[in-house]
């Protein structure tokens, strides 16, 4: 079976400026991809292309079999979108957007009523379904916004930074409902955020974009793992006769004891845990505490780009203007 | 198929949307009854109309302003769709960007042929002779005007990237193509100065004004309809063809 979205020298230029540099990828059916970079990396840029928002300088790609250049309208019918920015009509009910929706993208007006009563339960609106979208909380309406990408039943799902601006408690139920959809309903997604939990916690594949480029591009388990850079610490009264024998017996380094906790530095930290432990036991040293860290996203991230992902500066004020656009309405 | 439900389902948001806003409907009979009332009884001591009153002769012209306003303002109300995002969900549907500006502007002009029929209505509640037959016939001139004035707007919009342009079509097109259109006084009158002739000829106003005020006040006035009723039409059907074909390549520009 074919890839559902494959890009062949994706170029974006903007007067002389690249934002997406000659960019390959390909996502598989099924598949939860994250494309994760600051803002300015070029994510949106990218996602507006594969939807056929924008033209491509250069290259191509294709989403679910249909060329972005030539096929546009393929495409469309068989992708749904998120925006980044709200897209709702607001002088309208929550109930009479998700219609609009269904007749743009050519639902059987038979079948409408039962799609829309779906999604709505989908995303908890049942009881808001009637009621004009100016009375919606920012989460209400980023809910409708997903539940409205999926009535067409789209093949691939872009959500562009689907949980910007919002607080903590909606950011978790719409990761929930993302979680959700991809078992229900087997959506390809592609998401782009510069949250790195966010990333983590709901895609198979992450790919780091940086300067429009694919810096690096791995499930996330798999990323942290080349940086090679589990902090194992251990707490034990004899830190330092436990990190003596380890060099020997182990030939482990980078080891660094602070008072009764002894950090490792290990490319593994958690299949090595046991046998330090084991090595510990053995040499009855006494280990009260243990704990692994791993490398986080922000940690890959950095390790690739050479730069804190937080371009916090842009990246709030971004979250700041989806709220402020929220607030005018 | 798809494309007539899209085409319906955009002309049914225009429509709503408008229907929704009850403050615009109600304020939309204040101007019209401003200038009625207060320029029509004004002018009355200094018109050089004869055997009609000053109301009866403006009231076409007030109908044709009414239709401009409406028309240009819903026209241009496209980039509040695209400063709120609402745009951006409309041009990636798998509809034609043709049904995408005809279902726009038909919804807009439904909206401008409403506010029309309101004021006509409010010029039968002031005691201007009118009939129901002129109603009949006034319809089709109305809505035909409105499509090209509509398209005017969503051409404008196309190309304006903000909402504080939004004033500046109120000075450099609602108020020239409204003085220029013969709404207020015979832009054929005997003593007219070419220039100002010349100007409202280019004006699609003028023929809309000229196709109405011949409905309603007939040819028994001075100095009478400036052009027969079918040559105004035709005008007008040209004028809309012209601007739709306009509206619909520079709403189809894709960056």
């Amino acid at each position: 079976m074919s890839n559902a979205i494959e890009t062949i020298d994706l170029t974006k230029q903007f007067n002389g400026l690249t934002a997406v540099d000659k960019l390959n990828i390909s996502v598989e059916q099924g598949e939860v991809f994250s494309l994760l970079g600051p803002n300015g990396a070029g994510k949106t840029t990218t996602i507006s292309m594969l939807c056929t928002i924008l033209k491509p300088t250069l290259g191509t790609a294709k989403v679910n079999g249909y060329d972005i250049v030539k096929q546009a309208k393929q495409v469309r019918k068989s992708i749904g979108i998120v925006f980044q920015d709200p897209s709702i009509d607001d002088r309208l009910t929550g109930r009479e957007n998700l219609r609009m929706h269904a007749d743009l993208y050519g639902v059987p007006p038979g079948e409408q009523k039962a799609r829309i009563d779906r999604v709505l339960k989908l995303v908890e609106l049942e009881a808001r379904a009637d009621d004009i979208l100016r009375t919606y909380s920012g989460g209400m309406r980023r809910r409708l916004e997903i539940a409205r990408g999926l009535i067409h039943y789209p093949k691939v799902l872009f959500l562009d930074e689907p949980t910007i601006g919002l607080d903590p408690q909606t950011r978790e139920h719409i990761w929930a409902y993302i979680r959700e959809l991809r078992q229900a309903h087997e959506v390809t997604m592609v998401l782009t955020t510069h949250y790195m939990e966010e990333a983590d916690m709901l895609s198979d594949r992450v790919g780091i974009i940086d300067y429009g480029k694919i810096v690096a591009l791995d499930t996330p388990a798999r990323l942290k793992e080349t940086l090679e850079g589990d902090v194992v610490t251990v707490k034990a009264g004899e830190a330092e006769k436990l990190s003596a024998i380890l060099a020997s017996d182990m030939g482990l380094q980078n080891m660094r004891i602070s008072g009764d906790n002894l950090e490792l530095k290990v490319p593994k930290g958690k299949t090595l845990l046991p046998k330090i432990l084991e090595v510990a036991t053995r040499n009855s040293i006494i280990v009260e505490a243990v704990s692994v860290r791993e490398p986080t996203l922000e940690d890959v991230f950095l390790h690739y780009t050479g730069r804190e992902i937080r371009a916090e500066g842009s990246g709030e004020l971004h979250g700041m203007a989806a709220i402020k656009r929220r607030a005018i309405k | 198929m798809t494309e007539i439900r899209g085409l319906y389902t955009l002309w049914l948001r225009e429509v709503k949307r408008y229907l929704r806003d009850r403050i615009r409907i109600v304020s939309s009979f204040v101007q019209p009854l401003l200038w009625l009332v207060i320029f029509g009884t004004g002018i009355r001591f200094s018109a050089a109309i004869s055997n009609v009153t000053s109301q009866g002769y403006i009231f076409p012209g007030i109908i044709g302003q009414t239709i401009l306003f409406t028309s240009m303002f819903m026209g241009i109300s496209v980039i509040w769709d695209r400063e709120f995002g609402f745009l951006k969900e409309i041009l990636v549907a798998p509809v034609s960007r043709m049904s995408i500006f005809l279902g726009k502007m038909l919804g807009d002009s439904t909206d401008a042929l409403i506010q029309g029929i309101l004021v006509f209505l409010l010029g039968v509640l002031l005691g201007i002779p009118l009939t129901a037959v002129m109603f009949i016939e006034i319809l089709p001139i109305m809505l035909l005007t409105t499509f090209g004035l509509v398209s005017i707007g969503l051409t404008l919009a196309s190309f304006i990237e903000n909402l504080e342009s939004f004033g500046a079509i109120q000075s450099f097109v609602n108020l020239p193509l409204f003085f220029l259109s013969g709404a207020l006084f015979p832009v054929n009158g005997p003593s007219l100065p070419n220039w100002l002739r010349i100007a409202s000829n280019f004006n699609p106003l003028t023929y809309a004004v000229d196709a109405l005020r011949t409905i309603t006040l007939g040819r028994s006035w001075q100095p009478g309809p400036i052009y027969p009723l079918y040559y105004d039409l035709l005008v007008i059907c040209c004028f809309d063809i012209a601007m739709i074909i306009i509206g619909t390549i520079a709403f189809n520009r894709r960056k």
